[in-house]
């Protein structure tokens, strides 16, 4: 194969009115789904999907094609499709693109996979702040409802497929996917106890797949080239594809771009983020979102073992192992969703660990004990190692290097006796931030956090005249 | 004074609840419909919701208080969050938030003093690449200096005056 296809997922971006039906029409789509519906069985289309090697673009990476798998309703029971666009992890911000520019390319994702899986019925789940992109679906649906490809009869066949967005109302935990289905049920987003898993007993009580926005984008591409085809546009075995990468903090470019599954993070920050922002050197990175614990440059791949997963990688830097699933769990972290987070040397870990760690307490959902008193102690610890020693204030009077100790026992005893991977998402990155960068910590333990890098808003008093 | 959702927001509602196998899942929709000819979300517009959906009250309370969105106390016609998350924290979040909190002479949490805007902190709002960044009611305003910030508000303000 000499064809070299570096963009799929965002060919239309660039369009003139891309959100169109017109435009986006013009540029092939729809030509997918009704080829899929009119002419594909579902087997087969859920052959391709997992000869793909597609990974959810999510977060954790689970293989679509064998999640699909899982479906075995009963007779009496509908099938229900729900994608994901949640979209709340901070540092990720690459779904909006889809739903922004290309809605249409989603629907015609969510037309095959319902014919694929079985489902008459799908909800979009929208974050509420994202009311744009929400509108912006809203329109395309009409749109398509209007030229009869979603509503009883798509593309002429008699399979109906209703498409319904849905708004949540602002909290990170709805994006964990029983979170979501408890949401979407008009409940309090709080993540259920598996088992039963959503495949099994989903939104209201049926067997249910939860998809990433992304994900569902990439099917009519499967589709189109093959499900082989497509998982060789990546530079991984079984992580397959092209997919979008974000990139934000100090680079010169950030935004998000489309690449082979398999750059390195150095490319990244490099080729597509422009480099360092004013050359300052790159002090750390956070590879996908910020439950993935941070990356360094300067730390080399410890692999000398033949048989070790990332050998052919050992004595490099971190940054230069190729971006996946696998290669970044045996690399201690996590691909996520493939957004990273650059620092340059001006910032202060402890500052960031506390900023991150802030976001976990405000988004703890509470149920269960570990989690809601884990996170809101983290930053208890975190704010009394930010503060200058002093005699009055008293988070800053009573600190020592043993804090350090503190903020990893708490982490430790976070993880595993939960409800949800929330807890994890929290411990994890704080692990990796206190093990790779513990001179800051015990610095700061020691005498502060230079003002200069704090980002302490509540004790300061107005300056200037309000207008 | 009693809430009534009008005539034809409650024309929504119905077709709302038909996009679900269960009346429930309609709860957050309405909600919002609510909220926004409300302004914030009432003891009076959680009985209405109630009713209207068949729950009970604590129900309704009770997913109010989850979502961050839902205001639960009356806020000024702008509401303006400003990202502090990491990806906007390191572009100058702190900045802008301290720049509207002079200019609006109230801390985050807090409405200005000339009652036309209400300052909340946000986390990460799905825009860290266009960081720093300011969401006010529906809209983001993105890749922030301040000088286009003032302007904004300033056009905020002038609306609200009409
Ligand atoms: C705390 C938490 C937050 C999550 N937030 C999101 C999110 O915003 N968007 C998303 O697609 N998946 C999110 N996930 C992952 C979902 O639970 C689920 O794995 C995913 O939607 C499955 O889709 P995929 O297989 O296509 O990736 C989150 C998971 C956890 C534990
Ligand atoms: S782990 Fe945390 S977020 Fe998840 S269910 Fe438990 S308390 Fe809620
Ligand atoms: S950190 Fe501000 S939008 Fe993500």
């Amino acid at each position: 194969m000499t064809e070299n296809i570096e963009k799929l997922l965002t060919t239309r971006y660039g369009l003139a009115d891309s959100w169109t039906l017109e435009v986006a029409e013009k540029h092939g789509a729809y030509k997918t789904a009704r080829r899929a519906l009119v002419a594909m069985q579902p087997d087969k289309i859920r052959e391709e999907v997992k000869k793909s090697n597609i990974r959810g673009r999510g977060g954790a990476g689970f293989p679509t094609g064998m999640k699909w798998g899982f479906l075995a309703p009963k007779d009496d029971e509908e099938v229900y499709l729900v994608i994901n666009a949640d979209e709340s992890e901070p540092g990720t911000f690459k779904d909006r693109t889809i739903m922004d520019l290309d809605p249409h390319r989603l629907i015609e994702g969510i037309l095959i996979t319902c014919w694929a899986i079985g489902a008459h019925k799908c909800w979009i789940y929208v974050r509420g702040e994202l009311q744009f992109s929400i509108d912006r679906l809203d329109a395309a649906l009409a749109e398509a409802r209007k030229a009869g490809y979603v509503g009883d009869r798509p593309f002429g066949m008699a399979y109906p497929i209703e498409i319904f967005t849905h708004s949540g109302a602002g909290a990170y935990i709805c994006g964990e996917e029983t979170g979501l289905l408890n949401s979407l049920e008009g409940k309090r987003g709080e993540p259920r106890l598996k088992p039963p898993f959503p495949a099994n007993k989903g939104a209201f009580g049926m067997p249910t797949i939860v998809n990433n926005v992304e994900t569902i984008a990439s099917v009519p591409d499967i589709i189109e080239l093959g499900g082989e085809k497509w998982s060789g546009l990546g530079r991984l075995p079984r992580d397959g594809g092209l997919r979008l990468y974000g990139i934000s903090g100090h680079v010169k470019t950030p935004g998000v771009y489309e690449a082979p599954v398999g750059i390195t993070m150095r490319e990244l920050i490099d080729v597509y983020g422009g480099g360092m922002l004013n050359d300052r050197p790159l002090k750390a990175v956070i590879p996908g979102g910020s439950s993935t614990p941070v990356l360094r440059p300067d730390r080399l791949v410890d692999a000398p073992k033949e048989d070790h997963p990332l050998h052919e990688w050992h004595g490099k830097s971190e940054i230069d192992v190729p971006m996946g699933v696998d290669t970044y769990r045996a690399l201690g972290t996590m691909l996520g969703t493939c957004c990273a987070i650059v620092m340059d040397d001006s910032v202060n870990m402890v500052e960031v660990t506390r900023n991150l760690m802030r976001f976990y307490k405000h988004e703890s959902c509470g149920q269960c004990t570990p989690c809601r008193e884990g996170s809101g102690w983290l930053v208890d610890v975190l704010d009394t190692l930010c503060t200058e020693p002093s005699p009055t204030d008293p988070r800053g009077k009573i600190k020592s290097e043993q804090d350090v100790e503190l903020l990893v026992d708490i982490a430790n005893n976070m993880m595993g006796n939960t409800i949800c991977a929330f807890a994890e998402g929290t411990a994890m990155p704080l692990l990796g931030l206190v093990q790779k960068f513990r001179d800051e910590f015990i610095e700061a333990a020691r005498g502060g956090v230079p003002e200069s890098t704090r980002h302490d808003d509540t004790t300061r008093s107005l300056v200037g005249s309000p207008s | 004074m009693a809430f009534v959702l009008s005539a034809d927001r409650d024309r929504q509602v119905d077709e709302i609840i038909a996009r679900y196998p269960e009346r429930r899942a309609a709860l957050i929709p309405v909600l919002w419909l609510c909220q926004r000819q409300n302004g914030w979300i009432s003891e009076d517009v959680i009985g209405w919701v109630a009713n209207r959906l068949e729950l009970s009250t604590a129900q309704v309370q009770g997913v109010v208080t989850f979502y961050t969105m839902f205001h639960q106390h009356p806020v000024a016609k702008n509401v303006v969050w400003v990202c502090r998350t990491l990806s906007c924290d390191l572009r100058g979040a702190k900045v802008i938030q301290e720049h509207l909190e002079d200019r609006f002479g109230c801390h985050a949490g807090g409405t200005s003093q000339d009652g036309k805007f209400t300052l909340l902190k946000a986390e990460c709002l799905a825009a860290c690449g266009q960081a720093p960044m300011v969401q006010i009611n529906d809209d983001y305003f993105e890749n922030l200096d301040l000088e286009q910030l003032d302007r904004i508000i300033d056009e905020h303000a002038a609306k609200e005056a009409r």
